[in-house]
């Protein structure tokens, strides 16, 4: 599988710096393409990176592509506000606790059906995969009135437990199919040897399945993290919106209303909550794009 | 409750309680005869999953289009008025046009996009960077791309990105997001921003795996680069542009995010997404968003059944 980190030139490269001139020129219009795609992409980014470190005034009253030019004038102050003052502090700490155990349950949940659904014989298997593959596209929309109902019948409703629960129920079928996939495209010798060996499949799971998959395990784990730590919908929902437990797109969404026009605070805020996300992307990329691709290609 | 601890018991607490239970169901099997366990095992291992998935997903769905045919408070049956209220006003049309109008510009726009920039990406040695680029917004939440994109489209031209570049060029500053349609296509784009990288990547894919001898073979007929393009690798790519287009118009049906966080659905910016959350919070009609959650669900039926003859199908060539 080569995607976002394994670059393969599709022609064959010829030697010399001539050639490579040569090259050059005569492919210009592909260098251009991309380099104007790629700025298009980036700017919206920029503007909102560098409009985050300048002055309040400053940012209120000229575009941000003047910080540019002299004098330059950069500031952590709009940092300072927002985390102190905006509750923005509090809910990267709420996000944590909503994000992390919404993404270890379904790991765990998903990795047990999808080892039964790979390697275990039981009448309705075919059926019952299939039905999970039905509800990969089941809308959010369709589940959460009722879903709300039933936590508020529990009591649960504004607490962290009931957005774990909710999580994990909404990331289930992608887990499954993903891992699913993996799992049972391990050899099936491996299997019938640990089994003669005497391992029972509570020992082949946790001592072969689990590390061999690491990969696809990842790839899940990063999906549902950004998938949850970004949802605006169901923690708005399900959580509410008091600042002791919101988290970040809860609190920047209801800053966005609150502030207005109050950009210097909004673009250091917006940056905040995409801070987190963006490392765990560069970081493990290469398992971000096989998490996506999810089976629906054999690479 | 202490932060600090309250964060170690669950990180480690919750998964062990999900491990004690496997590992539990194994010492209630050797209760049972050593024959009989094989045939009960696998439904105590989905028995967790299946829990979730019926709780949270199957019988929710249920549950919505039951409430759908009740009234607003959810305690009197009224068929199909919920439905018939919703076809018979305009506004409801409007939101129907704009998801319509997500459909086909988003969807068309994000795989062209992706196909575009996987093709050229292959050709040039810093393919990495490009991708990483187009990459970035995937990673960003619908608020933090809403913050940033209502930066770039705010009136005042010495704030707002695009008004800047258009009092540049000698126009005058337009209210970009007040007036239909022009907002809508505006949202779009917020949308093909965020959603072209994940075309790309899939499609990318896709492409390494068409081989280069095929590829090397028609060039060596003497076709050209727009020949190998549309006459080969665009038939040879049709599978997984048909994967990146089924998930990106149920992307386009289920939009709520951006709209909700740029212009709350006002302006006539409404679509399904953000309709069934006025009706359920700030309307407090129960029923007439579970209706709107309904009409959403049946729109992506068809997709859905697409997904499965696919994944048979993949399955029966495995």
């Amino acid at each position: 599988m080569t995607a976002v980190n394994g670059a393969q030139p599709g022609y064959r490269e010829r030697t010399g710096v001539a050639a490579a001139i040569g090259s050059l020129v005569e492919r210009w219009p592909i260098h251009l393409t991309l380099v104007v795609i790629g700025l298009l992409w980036l700017l919206p980014s920029v503007a909102l990176l560098t409009s985050s470190f300048r002055p309040a005034n400053e940012v209120l009253t000229t575009g941000w592509w003047n910080a540019f030019s002299l004098p330059f004038e950069f500031t952590l102050q709009n940092y300072q506000d927002v985390l102190s003052r905006n509750n923005i502090g509090q809910s990267f700490i709420n996000s944590l606790f909503v994000s992390i155990p919404a993404t270890l349950i379904p790991i765990m949940v998903a990795a047990f059906a999808a080892y039964a659904f790979a390697w275990m014989d039981f009448p309705g298997r075919n059926a019952l995969f299939t039905l999970v593959v039905g509800l990969l596209v089941i809308p959010l929309q369709s589940a959460l009135v009722p879903v709300l109902q039933l936590l508020t019948d529990l009591r649960i409703t504004g607490s962290f437990l009931a957005i774990w629960l909710a999580h994990t129920g909404f990331g289930l079928p992608f887990g499954i199919f993903l891992l699913r996939n993996f799992i049972g495209a391990l050899p099936r010798e491996m299997f019938e040897s640990a089994f003669i060996d005497g391992a029972s499949p509570v020992t082949a799971f946790f001592r072969l399945v689990l590390p061999l998959s690491v990969p696809a395990i990842a790839s899940f784990a990063i999906f549902q993290f950004m998938w949850v730590w970004n949802d605006l919908l169901v923690a708005l929902i399900i959580l509410g919106g008091t600042p002791d437990v919101a988290p970040l797109p809860v609190q920047i969404a209801s800053l966005v209303q609150s502030l207005g026009q109050g950009w210097h605070l909004l673009t250091a805020a917006a940056f905040v909550s995409m801070a987190l996300p963006l490392v765990v992307f560069f970081g493990l990329q290469r398992y971000f794009v096989r998490g996506i691709l999810g089976g629906s290609i054999k690479g | 409750m202490n932060t600090l601890l309250m964060a170690i018991i669950v990180v480690v607490g919750v998964p062990a309680l999900v491990v004690a239970y496997i590992v539990g169901t194994e010492y209630v099997l050797r209760l049972v005869p050593e024959t009989t366990r094989p045939r009960i095992r696998p439904w105590l291992w989905v028995a967790p999953a299946f829990l979730f998935l019926i709780t949270f997903l199957i019988y929710p769905t249920i549950r919505t289009f039951i409430v759908s045919l009740m009234n607003a408070r959810g305690d009197e049956f009224v068929g199909l008025d919920n439905y018939l209220g919703l076809f018979s006003s305009g506004a409801f049309w409007q939101t129907l046009l704009n998801n319509a109008l997500w459909i086909v510009f988003f969807t068309g726009f994000v795989v062209i996009f992706g196909i575009v920039i996987a093709v050229l990406t292959d050709r040039v040695r810093y393919e990495t960077v490009v991708k990483a680029v187009i990459f970035i917004p995937m990673a960003i939440s619908f608020v933090a791309a809403g913050v940033i994109w209502g930066f770039m489209y705010n009136f005042d031209p010495n704030i707002g990105t695009v008004n800047a570049l258009i009092t540049a060029v000698g126009g005058e500053p337009l209210p970009l997001l007040l007036e239909w349609p022009r907002n809508t296509f505006l949202l779009i784009v917020v949308g093909i921003w965020m959603w072209t990288g994940f075309a790309m990547v899939i499609l990318s894919a896709g492409l390494k795996g068409i081989s280069t001898e095929l590829l090397e073979a028609a060039r060596m007929d003497g076709a050209n680069e727009f020949q190998v393009f549309f006459r080969i690798i665009l038939p040879l790519l049709a599978p997984t542009i048909a994967v990146v287009a089924t998930t990106i118009v149920i992307t386009a049906l289920k939009t709520f995010d951006i709209v909700y966080v740029m212009t709350g659905g006002r302006f006539g910016t409404e679509v399904i997404g953000t309709l069934f959350y006025r009706q359920l919070f700030t309307i407090d009609n129960d029923g007439a968003a579970a209706a709107v959650a309904i009409i959403l669900l049946l729109a992506i039926v068809p997709v859905m059944l697409f997904n499965i003859r696919r994944f048979q199908a993949q399955e029966a060539i495995r």
